[in-house]
């Protein structure tokens, strides 16, 4: 028997908490969920907008000495200049350049160990304990034996930056695959779904958002280790504009480098969101956690 | 035809046999309902069928085909939907046809969706249907590849009475089709009377079968006819029973018995 077209749509109109909207009410939500956001937004910005016109402010009236705190017009001329003369630009992608391709191999490192160690046992004994004990060491320590090993050129500065960015995304990925719930696992069994096919169509998405997440905490932490690594000696790179403002007495340079690794990481992190956006449009939660 | 064999489940750690030499025959196109008191080894009996566990002793056959692994022929409905939420509905129904081509696949899952009354509904997250819809979904998923046992674990327990009725009605509608032998589980006794060609009453520690309760009423039943009324009686006094050993079967039920759970 087929059932009749109304009937069906009765029944399913029977279910009663079937969350439906009229194209009104949709409508309604998504233009006061905009108007949140901007709101949101510019509330945001009141600090540290006051903070800068504050600063500028004393150091204009003569209440504040701006030379080892320049007053926010010295720092944007010094952002202009160094902009214009195309530095800046070189010392950004040298940097850019160095987080992308530690990220690249500390984060696709970090998810096929935590998939090996989160989905297999035998391999979580065996691997896990030396994990956590390399994950003790502070990675700057390292910094010395990789420049022994692989000079003082790109190579030892992308591995410094690989290894930060591993462990989180290890962690993350390994932690997520433990807590996937059994009772999804056991609706891939029942379909009667092989390893690698329950590895990509159950494990591998329900880890998905806590992926994304481990995923951005190493990116982040890119970011730290690459300061590190720059300051340990480079004649390019955000972190050796730093080093060169504090030898050279120049701190609008330091700050200038300081804004650009901010809106440099902050658009990092957000590319990231949106790339991974798509993959994670099935979620129920109260809000998105990225 | 489904045969349980002297079956057998002692979960490790020991103690009572979560069920112990049960013998059941289901004929193909029947629909058994099983109706028990807490740990009487329903769901136990369920989760071997679908060979999510392994049985101690005695074996469960499907048309002679013994099951051991989760088996092609026999499809499962969960007590709660588990549906995946991050495929779509049409993806959901799909989960199970995967070795068929794309097109046939989606054609497939319209087609199921369809019977259950969710046309329409593909394109949706699980996230976006009520609880009712979801169970659906699910019934949908277990049967689009056209399984010949279909079991069903307490599958609307978590609904509302309304909703729970006309899920009734639709996997009336939906068995009618196809005829698949089915095993639902049950603690609703309503439920099992409207659903059941026969109940089967177990009992606990051990989990074994305590009484085969066959109801010969024509379908669609009429939940309020005297027939109806007397199956379900029938049915509440074995269950009072077997949860009370001093009475044997036969013996009148105590007064408040209807509240066995």
């Amino acid at each position: 028997m087929t059932l009749q077209a109304p009937a069906a749509h009765a029944a399913a109109d029977m279910d009663g908490d079937a969350p439906q909207q009229d194209a009104a009410g949709r409508a309604r939500t998504a233009r006061s969920a905009a108007g949140r956001i901007g709101g949101v937004w510019l509330v945001g910005v009141i600090l540290p907008v006051a903070l800068a016109a504050g600063w500028e402010l004393a150091v204009a009236g003569g209440f504040a000495n701006g030379r080892l705190m320049p007053p926010p017009s010295q720092i944007w001329s010094e952002l202009a200049r160094l902009a214009a003369s195309g530095e800046l630009w070189t010392h950004l992608l040298t940097t850019l350049w160095r987080v992308l391709a530690g990220f690249a191999i500390g984060a696709i490192a970090g998810t096929l160990a935590g998939l090996l160690t989160g989905a297999s046992g035998l391999a979580r004994q065996a691997l896990d304990p030396t994990i956590q004990a390399l994950r003790a060491i502070p990675s700057i320590a390292w910094v010395p034996l990789f420049i022994l090993w692989l000079g003082i050129f790109e190579a030892s500065k992308v591995a410094l930056i690989a290894v930060g960015v591993f462990f989180p995304v290890y962690l993350g990925v390994m932690g997520a695959i433990g807590s996937i719930d059994r009772k999804l696992v056991e609706v891939g069994r029942v379909f009667r779904l092989g390893r690698v096919q329950m590895a990509t169509r159950v494990l591998l998405p329900a880890v998905l958002p806590e992926w994304v997440i481990s995923l951005r905490s190493g990116l982040g932490l890119g970011f730290m280790f690459v300061v590190a690594a720059e300051f340990m000696g480079a004649s390019e790179g955000l972190g050796y504009l730093l080093v060169d403002g504090q030898q050279l007495g120049k701190p609008a340079q330091i700050l200038a480098a300081i804004i650009t690794f901010a809106i440099l990481g902050k658009l990092c992190d957000q590319a990231l969101v949106v790339a991974t956006r798509p993959l994670l449009a099935w979620r129920d939660t109260v809000r998105a956690r990225l | 035809m489904l045969t349980f064999a002297n079956l057998t489940k002692t979960y490790a750690g020991g103690g009572v046999a979560a069920l112990s030499q049960v013998d059941l025959a289901v004929q193909a196109g029947e629909i058994a309902a099983i109706v028990g008191g807490s740990g009487c080894g329903k769901t136990t009996l369920l989760r071997l069928t679908a060979g999510l566990d392994q049985a101690s002793s005695g074996f469960i056959e499907i048309d002679g085909d013994r099951v051991t692994t989760p088996h092609p022929a026999i499809g499962i409905v969960f007590q709660e939907p588990r549906l995946l939420p991050w495929l779509t509905v049409r993806d959901n129904v799909a989960f199970g046809l995967g070795d068929q081509p794309r097109a046939a696949r989606r054609q497939r899952a319209d087609e199921a969706l369809e019977r259950v009354g969710l046309a329409g509904y593909g394109d949706r997250w699980p996230r976006e249907l009520s609880g009712g819809q979801q169970q659906r979904v699910a019934i949908a998923r277990a049967l689009a590849p056209r399984p010949k046992a279909l079991l069903l674990d307490e599958p609307f327990s978590a609904l509302d009475a309304f909703t729970r009725a006309s899920l009734h009605d639709h996997l009336l509608a939906l068995w009618e089709e196809s005829r698949p032998t089915v095993v639902i589980v049950t603690h609703d006794v309503e439920e099992a009377v409207t659903l059941g060609d026969r109940i089967i009453v177990m009992q606990p520690r051990p989990g074994r079968i305590y009484e085969e309760i066959p109801v010969d009423l024509p379908r669609p039943r009429d939940r309020m006819s005297p027939n109806f009324d007397a199956a379900k009686r029938r049915v509440l006094k074995a269950l009072d029973n077997s949860l009370n050993p001093q009475h044997p079967p036969g013996q009148a039920a105590p007064a408040g018995g209807a509240l066995w759970w």
